[in-house]
């Protein structure tokens, strides 16, 4: 196939996918079966269009004019090419712990999950391939709206609530912020696509450049910059395999990618080093990290916890981004992936612990390890990773990004990298520390491993993690590309 | 010879089929006569609007005499898009109306429905295509005379009080329209539109051309249901039967605005009524209370059809502030908007047609758990109310986009961050029925039997369909909006 039909089918067959399961939903094997099917397909596809991306080709494809001089039209550069990479691989994981998740815990609507979670993966793989702000902002919001079902999943006065703070956070920053900043975008540079250099240079005067970069970072609700991070949390009362592919990876990836993206196509790094329009983004950013981590520290619910340090993990590849160093920006891109391996294990673990125990708060897990020894040591691998401890990938990409720190020579960085990393040492360590090391408390019932799709998924994406920096040469090509 | 004679023909053919229908008075006939004229109808817009994006405007002679002392139909580029629109929305109700009609009206009144329905989309025709100013307002009480029973024709008994209620408040707006086109005369000589706009510079800006020019509007804007002129609107929305409303609320109100733009654009021209009175002042103020305040009210309805009724009076005010902004991307997005919130809203009262047959009423109690027997209906009245809240995919975000790019370029940022902040509204209403079809137990009030019959929901979903294509392919609207909207600020031939 062509590098254009490659991008069609990445975009297709989640979308025939999803009605394929539709169709199949009455008969459960042949509907899970659709949706591996599904996933290996486009994952084959991503990866067909890898070779090309790192020989320096762009594929495209032109679907059709939407406005006047503004297309619908997918462009793959390195940055949306490592995204989609990690989101469609992460997918076939994930649909094998969704099954051994959703029949272990008897879920209801098991169909609407399925057909949901792959349209998710289209607009995914929209946002991941966009060309130009339009195409990106007509999937952003294709995959607010396909994953609310999804999060209000069980229907019950929680999950509306939750929702409501989903859809009212994400819709509200998007249309109040993002979207007057691309028509302002429009209006100014007469273009929509993401450029090399960015699209804003000399444009207009430094504090509209400015002012416009806040409607952008606040404008991308999914990056959970604060205080626009409310929905994330909100989100967690979505069954957990949601909360692992989507909430971990696909949608709040898709917020810090569009930032990247925001940062690197269309302001142009050299530009907003330029006026210096950008300098309050890292203190935002490092305030969200330090935030977040603390609240984090304080959740005894395990969900939320894992939520609050997506949050604070996010906010790294914001701040990375916005140190505006070829090194950082790589480390902001590298992050992408090293978190998504990462949290997915966390997430994994989380929904494993509940499908077998019943569990949900980190006070409960005292000896969890002993009884379901695989899901502690993967969860293990990925916290470890998170904290960032060599040589696992949350490392490598601290490690860049403490170098851009340094060569930008911004010392708050530098101090919000440190803090942060004890942080998540601190929030992380004690629940493996209880897993491990602490007796089972009284009258626990007795219980072994979640069903076996689940663990096996949550060992594979533990064998990603410390596989990751051996393999990184790919994912760092890529990272680097970006950085320039 | 036919063609030549096309926009007469797209007139008489609905106008004609009306006394016929109440001659013969078999409902089964009556349906299949109003589906045939509004179908030709329709066919005869689209070959209107190909001849005129292809050869310009076109104008024909009434009975061979010629303007200006003849009526005069003309059809250039902003009139042939809203006969577009208003044409396919009559081509969609009539067949659509069978089943809904037959459900809600007693058998001996089937024939009227459909010869009103008929008199309705040729006044509507009538008022787009005459290039006549007082030939308008002859089509205007055709229209309005014919949407008094419309609206009269619902089921439940208010729906005669809302039907009266129109008929005071449509007559004081006619009688002002009246009034403006009198004095123009007086101040002019002539009634021919295009005539007018060639004399009124002469005329100036003299006291009875100003009063004309606000009588005018505030007839017009009592049609088209301007805030605080609205107060019509919600009951006869609300009671009229459900093929009635999907009839109104896509066509009437937007040829009421298409009569406006043609007074303060193509009669009085831009620079009279921009700077002569303060009318884009007035007319910004009163869409922005009217954007806040029915989206506000719609939010708290407890009625499914009351709700979008006010959504509709908010939806009029994004037209208007596109008006008042009085630049190329203003007048775009307002045409843009009448067009797209035309189709919207039609998809959404056919919908709600078919709920409102199945479940016996649109009442929010009656409402909960919907998706589960109606998934087709609730998916639908889910993506247009999409297109509601102008999410991108939909037609509604391209009149979103071109709103705000016009607020803007004209330097209003604070226009832009209402219009956006405003959207917020509309996903509040439009969230208020998902959560209730999606996310609510069937209470003791739902026994619904199943889907609406297969020829409502093919029609429905036709329109929904239509509201998404237009999100994605606006060659047709962004450039039809566009072309108008130079032709009214004189840019264009």
């Amino acid at each position: 196939m062509t590098p254009a039909q490659l991008i069609a089918a990445a975009l297709l067959v989640p979308a025939t996918g999803a009605a394929g399961i539709a169709l199949a939903g009455r008969w459960p094997n042949l509907r899970e079966g659709v949706t591996l099917a599904a996933a290996a397909a486009l994952f084959a596809c991503v990866l067909a269009l890898l070779p090309t991306v790192l020989a320096g080709g762009v594929p495209q494809l032109f679907v059709l004019e939407m406005l006047p001089g503004i297309a619908l039209g997918f462009r793959v550069e390195p940055l949306g090419m490592l995204f989609a990479l990690v989101a469609s691989g992460l997918w076939i994981v994930n649909s094998v712990y969704s099954i051994g998740y959703m029949r272990g815990n008897d879920e209801p609507h098991q169909t609407r999950f399925y057909v949901c979670f792959a349209l998710a993966l289209a607009a995914t793989m929209g946002i991941a391939f966009s060309a130009n702000l339009l195409t990106l902002f007509l999937f952003y919001e294709m995959l607010t709206l396909v994953t609310w079902p999804l999060v209000t999943h069980h229907g019950d006065d929680d999950a509306k609530q939750g929702g409501r703070l989903y859809l009212g956070f994400l819709l509200g920053t998007s249309i109040t912020f993002l979207l007057p900043a691309i028509i302002a975008t429009w209006a100014l540079a007469g273009t929509l696509e993401f450029t090399p250099g960015g699209i804003l240079r000399g444009t207009a005067s430094g504090s509209v450049i400015g002012g416009l970069l806040a409607l952008y970072m606040f404008g991308i609700g999914k990056a959970a910059l604060m205080p626009f991070h409310r929905w994330l949390p909100a989100a967690m009362v979505a069954p957990t395999p949601v909360s692992a592919l989507l909430h971990a990876v696909a949608v709040v990836k898709a917020g810090v990618f569009t930032v990247v993206k925001v940062v690197v196509y269309v302001f142009g790094v050299e530009t907003l080093a330029g006026i210096r329009a950008a300098d309050w983004l890292p203190a935002v950013a490092g305030f969200t990290i330090v935030a977040a981590s603390i609240v984090a520290l304080r959740s005894d619910n395990l969900k939320r916890r894992l939520a609050y340090s997506t949050v604070s993990q996010l906010s790294y590849v914001v701040l990375a981004a916005a140190l505006l160093t070829p090194l950082s920006v790589a480390g902001a891109v590298f992050h992408i992936a090293a978190h998504a391996v990462g949290k997915i294990t966390l997430f994994f673990a989380a929904g494993a612990i509940y499908t077998a125990a019943h569990k949900t708060e980190v006070s409960q897990l005292d000896g969890i390890g002993r009884r379901m020894p695989w899901t502690m040591g993967a969860f293990t691998v990925g916290a470890l990773s998170l904290i960032g401890i060599p040589p696992l990938p949350g490392f490598l990409s601290k490690w860049m990004m403490f170098q851009g720190a340094a060569q930008a020579g911004n010392g708050m960085a530098l101090a919000v990298l440190a803090l942060s990393t004890l942080l998540n040492a601190a929030y992380f360590l004690p629940i493996v520390h209880a897993a491990f090391w602490r007796a089972p408390r009284e009258g626990d019932a007795p219980h072994g491993e979640a069903p076996w799709p689940s663990v096996a998924a949550l060992v594979v994406t533990a064998a990603a993690t410390i596989a990751l920096p051996f393999a990184s040469a790919v994912p760092l090509a890529l990272a680097r590309a970006v950085g320039g | 010879m036919t063609l030549e004679h096309l926009p007469a023909l797209q007139v008489m053919v609905p106008l004609a089929a009306a006394p016929l229908i109440v001659l013969l008075r078999h409902a089964g006939f009556a349906w299949a006569l109003a589906v045939a004229a509004s179908l030709f109808a329709f066919g005869a817009s689209l070959a209107l609007a190909l001849e005129v994006s292809r050869a310009g405007a076109i104008s024909y002679a009434m009975g061979n005499w010629p303007p200006p002392w003849g009526i005069e139909y003309r059809v250039d580029a902003l009139s042939a898009f809203v006969l577009v629109l208003v044409s396919a929305v009559g081509a969609l109700v009539a067949p659509y109306a069978r089943r809904s009609v037959a459900a809600e009206l007693p058998r001996e009144q089937h024939y009227l429905y459909y010869a009103v329905h008929c008199l309705c989309l040729a006044g509507l025709l009538g008022m787009t295509i005459t290039g006549d100013a007082f030939n308008l307002f002859v089509f205007m009480e055709i229209a309005s005379l014919s949407m008094y029973v419309l609206i009269a024709l619902g089921r439940d008994r208010r729906a005669l009080l809302a039907s009266y209620q129109y008929l005071i408040l449509g007559t004081i707006g006619a009688t002002f329209y009246v009034i403006g086109v009198g004095l123009l005369y007086l101040a002019t000589g002539t009634l021919n539109i295009a005539d007018l706009a060639a004399r009124l510079p002469e005329a100036q800006a003299t006291r009875a051309v100003l009063a004309a020019l606000a009588f005018i509007t505030v007839g017009v804007s009592l049609k088209l249901a301007l805030f605080p002129l609205h107060l019509w609107l919600p009951n006869a929305y609300a009671y009229a039967p459900s093929a009635a409303t999907a009839f109104l609320a896509a066509t009437a109100t937007k040829v009421s605005v298409y009569v406006l733009l043609r007074f303060y654009f193509t009669v009085f021209g831009a620079p009279l009524v921009v700077d002569a009175l303060p009318v884009p002042q007035i007319l910004t103020g009163l869409s922005i209370i009217a954007i806040v305040s029915a989206s506000l009210v719609a939010v708290w309805q407890a009625d499914l059809k009351r709700l979008l009724a006010y959504s509709s009076v908010a939806q009029i005010g994004y037209i208007t502030l596109g008006i008042g902004m009085a630049t190329r991307d203003g007048l775009t997005a307002a045409v843009v908007h009448l067009f797209n919130h035309g189709i919207t809203k039609g998809a959404l009262f056919l919908l709600v047609g078919g709920i409102a047959l199945r479940a016996g009423s649109v009442d929010f109690g009656r409402l909960r758990g919907l998706a589960r027997t109606m998934p087709l209906t609730c998916l639908g009245v889910t993506l247009a109310g999409l297109s509601l809240i102008g999410v991108p995919g939909t037609a509604g975000f391209i009149s979103k986009w071109y709103l705000v790019l016009g607020a803007i370029e004209a330097g209003q940022a604070w226009l832009a961050a209402l219009v956006v902040l405003t959207s917020l509204i509309a996903v509040a209403y439009v969230w208020r029925f998902v959560e209730a079809a999606y996310l609510s137990e069937p209470g003791s009030g739902t026994a619904v039997a199943g889907e609406a019959p297969l020829a409502m929901l093919a029609v429905s979903w036709v329109m929904v369909a239509a509201c998404v294509w237009f999100g994605f392919d606006t060659s047709f609207t962004v450039q039809g909006a566009r072309r108008a909207a130079e032709l009214m600020l004189g840019a264009a031939p």
